[in-house]
């Protein structure tokens, strides 16, 4: 039987437009390269004057040799496998206080049933220590039922996008640099994606006569702008913002009648002593604003920090100052995927409530966070020296987050190459960095920059040990692409 | 004041369009009663394990494994782990790039991908490309995927059974297209006909909408029934004619509570039928760790399956993937095990069959206690649940019961489950959250509380609804015919 229609239901033509809109070059075009080069130096070893891809591409720790806290894998294997809590031999195999916590967990699900679907919102117990340990984080009170416990940050920031979206009239502002999920994100909604530029001159300083400019500009071009995203610490950039920066950003959006959407994911991320995470949410009671005066919504992740569980896909957003019938509304769209999953939400738990004094892990759980973090610091400044020592190369240190973002001045002569090759710029000098080196980073377009501006961004991810071969190697290429295209 | 950042009013339209009744006004009236003390029996979703099923010893060990590692040096844990759980442990670990704490490929897993496909051979006797099977965080999220990148607008029509599981109205409305209904029909077992799909379909095109998809639900949810070889190749045959994409919602292919119908594939009966429409018919399928006899529903583990979809297509889908990074590792490898469980020979193997089959001649049994408890109730027919996990009774609710409903505000088999929940604790959820015929009530039950519980229950239910039907019916009733 012939079909009524030549072509097939279900082609590049005929599939959602917003779709073939959206972008992520996170894993985009030289992710791709990068893979069919790993499969060719299996196949034939010795082909690349490499032995491995380093994939400096995506903020995935333990993919890069980054070891789990011990702690939390111990009462998540027991949350999966209760059944050997009660046996005398886990005693030996386990640490105590980790055979404890597990039980109190399970404790707090009905049934002690892992397996089952959850609350939409996520586990009550969970959602409990969660918001206690935003109070100890914050000094201000965190009501459980404010949370939305997700797989991992990234939904959630979906979610919102989905409320808030009901056309391209509606914008969103977006730092640029971002990290792409947010111009996905509205891509696929359908919105708006209304820039507003860091200052790289000024450390990637956010400027509010910036946003007020960005703002005003949509307005007279007809955009609805309702929300403002801020990433603290910033991804590419890595900076944490001053707390007079924040409050500024806090009045503007109240003055505005904006959402702040508020992606804290790297807020255990900073590396300088003259900077510290302070949560939006702190920095709102702070200023005496409460439910009425600031719409926010911030999201964590387990996937970062010091924890670095991204396959666990664990996470939450906290969202204030909304009424009544528009919660009803995010619990509903969450109920449609029922819940995220369980071993997720349990992590999240234990992210925000670590162990603590006294308790027979801490010493280890410390030793573990501790060499993890001053390890990432180590590598931000060796990386950040690294690329400064480059001719036409400068970079701002990275504050915060697990990237660095340089910037390339590269001379006429590589311009017009990648002109001829029809590439851009930057795509142009990381296809030759991982020919040369197996290096992956991804160009700085996949991010945003100043029309005429190139960058790359590259994760300080890889280990410790590996970090002098990626050094040598990266001034060995770039040494000779100057030399190769200096005009 | 302020400008009100976000308001109900300024919400995104779709949004408020989406009904979700699983976990709608019944759950929720449940929930709050639950807290004032009232003992609830949760009815209302196929959620196995919090009605009492224990989860498969053999999972457990080998993802509790992977999660801690450090424990495979340990020279002590082969006193609490089997040998097998053991080596499976290692080798879904040597399978990732740095554990379960790695984002995998944004598809999921290749090693996993490959044991879907290598199940879905043996199941079918057709292989399968890894390479279009893709790991989702649970299978209802492969489906919104797979929504999206269909409807681009109200004008793009997607046909769904009624009644049918929320998930697909939710989505519909969700991304603006419109849901194309077809009756199942009830008094032929819940029988798919092909005449009502054509008239759904004529009757859709007649107002300018551009059908482009059909869901099944095979077995079927709320309904249960199981598809023929017959009626699935007419399916096949009727989309292959009208230009549609087959979306093969598959999830329950574990249930099967009769012998006539086993599960076939949507895939096999495709490939079976041969060219031109095996190398043409466009078809979606997808599968769950959260039924079946795993019931491991909080993993959120579950893939869908593409045929003749086009490779650009597929790398859009593989894009849209990637924004979101990969699904849970943990959930992948309850699905590698779910594909590629215990054989015999295995240590585990004994232990696996024996919890396995245990919970499927349960799950038989109840699908039976609840058909006949149903059916010995005055005014309700109860289709026999012939897969999958619930119950969908028909309750000829008398006139006065319906205008006592109005009076009240409510949907009269909203006003009913209502009564039942405050009398039984019974949490169901209604037959008009998954959509019913014009002035015909139902409700959803899973036949998931234990065996030992159900004849309690039903003896519960019982006397509820005969005592509502007394106290609502005018001395005609209804006839049972």
């Amino acid at each position: 039987m012939a079909p009524s229609d030549s072509s097939p239901p279900v082609t590049l033509d005929t599939i959602n437009p917003k779709v073939l809109k959206c972008e992520y070059a996170v894993r985009g075009e030289i992710v791709n390269l990068a893979q069919r080069l790993q499969r060719e130096l299996q196949e034939k070893p010795g082909s690349r004057p490499f032995d491995e891809i380093l994939y400096c591409n995506i903020g995935n720790p333990q993919s890069l040799g980054q070891q789990p806290i011990t702690f939390f894998r111990e009462v998540l294997a027991l949350c999966d496998h209760p059944a050997i809590l009660d046996r005398s031999e886990t005693r030996g195999l386990f640490s105590s206080d980790s055979i404890e916590r597990a039980s109190q967990i399970l404790d707090q699900i009905p049934g002690r049933a892992t397996g089952a679907y959850s609350h939409s919102q996520g586990i009550k117990g969970l959602r409990d220590t969660i918001a206690a340990g935003i109070e100890a984080r914050d000094g201000y009170p965190a009501d459980p039922n404010d949370f939305f416990l997700t797989d991992g940050a990234s939904p959630a920031v979906h979610m919102m996008m989905q409320l808030l979206l009901r056309s391209e009239k509606d914008g969103i502002l977006c730092p640029i640099p971002q990290y792409p999920l947010y111009s996905a994100s509205i891509a696929l909604h359908g919105g708006s994606l209304v820039p507003y530029f860091l200052d790289e001159a000024r450390g990637w300083g956010l400027e509010i006569s910036e946003l007020k400019k960005q703002l005003e500009e949509a307005k007279s071009m007809d955009i609805i702008v309702r929300a403002l995203v801020v990433i603290n610490p910033g991804n590419p950039t890595g900076q944490v913002l001053a707390e007079d920066n924040q409050q500024e950003i806090v009045k503007f959006c109240k003055k505005e009648g904006l959402v702040l959407l508020a992606d804290e994911v790297y807020q255990e991320n900073v590396y300088v002593p003259d900077k510290k995470f302070h949560s939006f949410k702190k920095i709102s009671r702070s200023m005496g604003y409460g439910e009425k005066d600031i719409s926010l919504v911030s999201f964590q992740s387990v996937s970062k920090g010091y924890y670095g569980e991204c396959g666990k896909r664990g996470g939450y957003m906290e969202v204030t100052g909304f009424s009544p019938e528009v919660r009803e509304q995010i619990y509903k769209v969450a109920s449609v995927n029922l819940c995220s999953n369980i071993s997720g939400q349990i992590l999240a738990s234990l992210v925000m409530n670590p162990p603590k004094v006294g308790d027979e892990s801490y010493e280890s759980y410390t030793a573990e966070k501790e060499g993890i973090l001053s390890s990432l610091a180590r590598r931000a400044k060796t990386l950040e020296d690294a690329f400064n020592s480059l001719e036409g190369v400068t970079c701002n240190k990275a504050e915060g987050a697990m990237y660095l973002f340089p910037r390339i001045l590269l001379p006429q002569k590589a311009i017009k190459a990648a002109e001829a090759a029809k590439t851009a710029l930057d795509l142009f000098y990381a296809r030759r960095l991982l020919d040369a080196t197996g290096i992956v980073v991804v160009p700085g377009s996949g991010f945003g920059q100043v029309p005429g501006t190139w960058h790359f961004r590259c994760t300080i991810l890889p280990q410790e040990d590996k970090i002098p071969v990626v050094v040598s190697s990266l001034t060995e290429f770039h040494k000779g692409f100057m030399d190769k295209f200096r005009d | 004041m302020s400008p009100k950042a976000l308001d109900y009013e300024t919400l995104n339209e779709n949004v408020k369009k989406v009904q979700y009744a699983v976990r709608g006004e019944l759950y929720l009236r449940a929930s709050e009663l639950q807290k004032e003390g009232k003992k609830i029996i949760f009815t209302n979703v196929g959620n196995p394990h919090a009605l009492g099923q224990k989860p498969l010893t053999f999972p457990r060990q080998v993802v509790a494994l992977c999660q801690a590692p450090f424990l495979l040096d340990d020279p002590n844990v082969g006193l609490i782990f089997p040998a097998d759980a053991i080596a499976r442990a290692k080798h879904y670990l040597s399978l990732t790039s740095g554990g379960l704490g790695a984002y995998s490929d944004s598809r999921g897993l290749p090693g996993v991908r490959k044991e879907v496909a290598d199940f879905i051979g043996r199941r079918d006797g057709y292989p399968s490309d890894p390479e279009l099977i893709f790991l989702t965080d649970g299978a209802s999220k492969g489906v919104m995927q797979i929504l999206n990148t269909i409807i681009r607008d109200e004008r793009d029509g997607v046909l769904v059974p009624v009644p049918q599981y929320p998930l697909y109205s939710a989505a519909i409305a969700l991304f603006g297209g419109s849901l194309v209904p077809y009756y199942l029909e009830e008094t032929a077992n819940w029988g798919l006909d092909i005449y009502n799909l054509r008239q759904s379909v004529a009757e859709a095109r007649s107002r300018g909408i551009t059908v482009r998809a059909m869901v099944i639900i095979n077995p079927g949810n709320p309904t249960g029934q199981c598809l023929s070889q017959a009626n699935l190749k007419e399916i096949l045959k009727f989309c292959f004619q009208e230009n549609l994409v087959l979306l093969g919602d598959e999830v329950y292919q574990q249930n099967i509570y009769q012998d006539e119908r086993p599960f076939l594939s949507a895939r096999k009966v495709l490939l079976d039928m041969g060219p031109p429409i095996s190398k043409e018919l466009q078809l979606v399928s997808f599968h769950t760790v959260s039924k079946g006899y795993w019931g491991e529903c909080g993993q959120r583990g579950g893939y869908f399956e593409m045929t003749n979809i086009p490779p650009k297509t597929v790398d859009e889908i593989y894009k849209v993937a990637s924004i979101s990074l990969s699904p849970n590792v943990p959930g992948q490898i309850f699905l590698g095990l779910m594909v590629n469980p215990p054989k015999p020979g295995d240590i585990s193997y004994e232990t696996f069959v024996r919890e396995s089959k245990g919970i499927l001649e349960s799950l038989r049994k109840r699908a039976q206690l609840m058909t006949d408890g149903f059916n010995s109730c005055r005014n309700v027919v109860c289709n026999f649940t012939e897969g999958a996990m619930y119950s969908f009774p028909q309750i000829r609710l008398p006139p006065k019961a319906i205008e006592a409903a109005k009076k009240a505000g409510k949907v009269p088999d909203v006003f009913y489950c209502l009564k039942l929940l405050e009398a039984t604790g019974i949490s169901t959820v209604p037959g008009s959250g998954f959509g019913q015929k014009q002035g015909v009530f139902h409700l959803r039950t899973t036949i998931l509380p234990a065996e030992e519980d159900m004849p309690a229950i039903m003896a519960s239910f019982k006397k509820f609804n005969d005592e509502f039907m007394e106290q609502y019916e005018d001395h005609r009733g209804y006839s049972r015919m």
